[in-house]
């Protein structure tokens, strides 16, 4: 049983294969604006990357908010099960799931089987999410790969007060008009969505081990202000932006072939 | 996502139309038929009016027409450009810019004679009726109603009696005169008759399948709103009564092949109502109860049909929204075993803070009480800006997803 998974993003499109149980290949591409034709790249990308063709793939799910536009799944599931079948594969442990994606950001628990034993999401605002830190990387003409080493290096991160993600863009400027140091100003960020992921998860009763998942879990400065706000450790593998399209093809597979 | 399921539309519809139709034409030409129109909150001791022969008109079913017209945003953004905040309700701000402009889906209501406020469904309604009662220049009367966070009190009861004294003089005074005692027993009592029927059609959602869903009562709960206390009320929820056992014994449901179960909180989202129901019904999903509409008779047990003047303050001040939250989730379990629902879908509603207000305490409590899913949808009742489909959609499917598997 050869099954794929894709994830459709706001940011990227991911994909994955799963094939007799075992993980044999990943693939990330930028989703554009055409969630349909990044669909079809990210799966041809992931199938020539194992050197196999479209056919030989038995079942496929698709997830995200682009799971729709994915004529060529079979089935599609949120990414919040996905999500949790996921991270359920790569650590059967976990109990508790943050994924910060690019327009939304999730606490997802887990019961002892993976199962989704409840889920919270951030409100219609894009506060917390990889989006938002884009736009602050703009402000602060920083590549957004560098933030997380960036604010490592702050003495005292700086004040971020505004949820609104426009209003805090505005804080941003005004504080480098202030002469604030840019790492100060990059750590304050990541206070800032810290204090709102654990604001969201401190309504739960979230328990540990905790892991997190979606593109942002790469940025180390977030890891380290959420570690702080929550007092654990937080797990992230390598493979925390295509947890979700793991997650599907897990679900892919499972559901056996077409 | 599943496909297939579909809605099945109940025949009383039309008639229900049609009653409502004739109820705004006869409160749209009062002026010309020498009948005087009182505005009123929905929660708003309707019966003295009807006693004395006032039309009742209800902004807030206003409200949801508009709501359910799409005409919410326009609506909303007229009040906006006149200075009201976009964070008051959207019923209050749908009202007054349509009072403004005569907009919406009937061109406004007919102008009031004067106005009812009562605040046992929240505190904007104070400001909201002052609003509109300098705006038409005409008389307004208040009955405060303190929250019943547990039981009664003797000096709550008191209270509220005397203002129904004083609302009786108050109509004496505006309407020129005696008010008409022996007419408000015959109102009271087919107020009371009126909210025992509806309470009966909402029971019948206890059976497995659920004859209609909770986006049924949402329309039909327009007439126990305003209408409650004449006869045509009685005789319209006698025929849905009817309608309905005839579904049960036929083994019909409102969601084809039902297999999932679920309670609605807070007001519907009135825009989006069939796209919600739609969504549910996708899932063999049925909302089988709901607290919006049960509120309409969750009064009954204070109510003497005897003795309704003597009565109301009670049963008017322990309406639903009008408790404590431990109260009121009291009445959620009760719902959640009396429905037997699998979860409860808990819509975050941006204009009304009072209703809800403690539904992240409601729904830790439903988790560990009841063991069952909570889902809270962030929306708004009537003002479609803060609604967001696609995240609407990820919460609804993930939720059935985790209740399905």
């Amino acid at each position: 049983m050869i099954a794929a998974g894709i994830d459709i993003g706001s940011i990227t499109a991911k994909a994955a294969v799963i094939a007799d149980g075992r993980l044999i290949a990943v693939h990330t591409l930028p989703t554009g604006y055409n969630a349909r034709q990044a669909g079809e790249d990210v799966f041809e990308a992931v199938v020539c990357s194992i050197g196999m063709n479209p056919t030989q793939i038995d079942a496929i799910v698709a997830t995200g908010y682009g799971r729709n536009s994915v004529s060529f799944a079979q089935k599609t599931v949120t990414e919040i099960t996905c999500h949790a079948a996921g991270v359920y594969f790569l650590n059967p442990s976990v109990r508790t799931i943050i994924d910060i994606g690019g327009q939304d950001s999730k606490a997802i628990l887990l019961d002892d089987r993976g199962k989704v034993k409840d889920f919270a999401m951030n409100d219609k605002c894009a506060a917390g999410t990889g989006r938002f830190l884009e736009v602050m990387a703009r402000a602060l003409h920083a590549e957004i790969e560098e933030f997380g080493k960036l604010s490592l290096k702050a003495e005292t991160p700086a004040a971020i007060s505004s949820l609104c993600t426009v209003f805090a863009e505005s804080e941003v400027i005004s504080l480098i008009s202030k002469g604030e140091a840019r790492e100060n100003i990059v750590a304050g960020i990541h206070e800032s969505i810290a204090g709102r992921i654990g604001a969201m998860l401190n309504r739960m009763k979230w328990s540990p081990p905790v892991m997190m998942t979606g593109g942002v879990a790469r940025n180390i400065g977030i890891l380290k202000a959420l570690e702080a706000k929550l007092g654990t450790e937080i797990l992230v593998t390598d493979y925390a932006q295509v947890t979700g399209a793991i997650g599907a093809a897990l679900i892919a597979a499972m559901n056996g072939a077409t | 996502m599943p496909e297939a399921a579909k809605n099945q539309k109940l025949r009383s519809v039309s008639r229900m139309k049609d009653i409502m139709t004739e109820y705004y034409i006869g409160a749209k030409t009062a002026r010309e038929t020498g009948k005087k129109v009182a505005w009123i909150t929905s929660g708003g001791p309707v019966e003295p009016l009807l006693a004395m022969d006032v039309i009742p008109v209800y902004p807030e079913n206003h409200g949801a027409m508009i709501g359910a017209a799409k005409m919410g945003a326009d609506l909303c953004q007229t009040a906006e450009s006149m200075g009201y905040p976009s964070d008051l309700c959207s019923y209050a701000r749908a009202d007054i810019g349509c009072a403004a402009t005569s907009g919406g889906p009937i061109g406004g209501l007919p102008e009031p004679d004067m106005l009812v406020c009562c605040n046992n469904i929240c505190g904007t309604v104070l400001k909201w009726y002052e609003i509109q009662a300098r705006r038409f220049g005409v008389p307004l009367f208040v009955l405060d109603t303190p929250v019943c966070h547990r039981g009664f009190s003797p000096e709550a009861k008191g209270y509220v009696r005397s203002q129904i004294e004083d609302y009786i003089h108050f109509l004496e005074s505006v309407l020129q005169r005696p008010f008409d005692l022996e007419k408000m027993r015959d109102v009271g009592r087919l107020s009371i008759e009126a909210q025992r029927l509806w309470q009966d059609v909402l029971l019948t959602l206890r059976h497995h399948p659920a004859p209609m869903s909770a986006f049924d009562a949402f329309f039909h709960l327009a007439l126990i709103v305003t209408l409650r206390g004449t006869p045509i009320v009685i005789a319209y929820y006698q025929e849905l009564l009817l309608e309905l056992k005839e579904r049960i014994a036929e083994g019909i449901g409102a969601v084809e092949n039902e297999r999932y179960r679920l309670l609605w909180d807070n007001l519907p989202v009135w825009y989006r109502t069939k796209w919600l129901s739609e969504k549910f019904a996708s899932w063999n999903a049925c909302l089988v109860a709901d607290t919006y509409t049960s509120a309409w008779c969750s009064s009954l047990p204070y109510m003497d049909p005897d003795d309704f003047l003597g009565s109301m303050a009670e049963g008017y001040a322990r309406i639903y929204l009008n408790l404590g939250i431990d109260a009121m989730a009291d009445i959620l379990m009760e719902m959640i075993d009396t429905y037997d629902v699998q979860g409860v879908v808990m819509h975050s509603n941006r204009s009304c803070k009072p209703y809800s207000f403690g539904q992240y305490d409601m729904a830790s409590w439903i988790r560990q009480r009841r063991g069952i899913p909570v889902l809270l949808l962030d929306a708004d009742m009537v003002d479609p800006r803060q609604f967001s489909e696609a995240q609407s959609e990820a919460r609804i499917d993930a939720f059935m997803e985790m209740i399905v598997k």
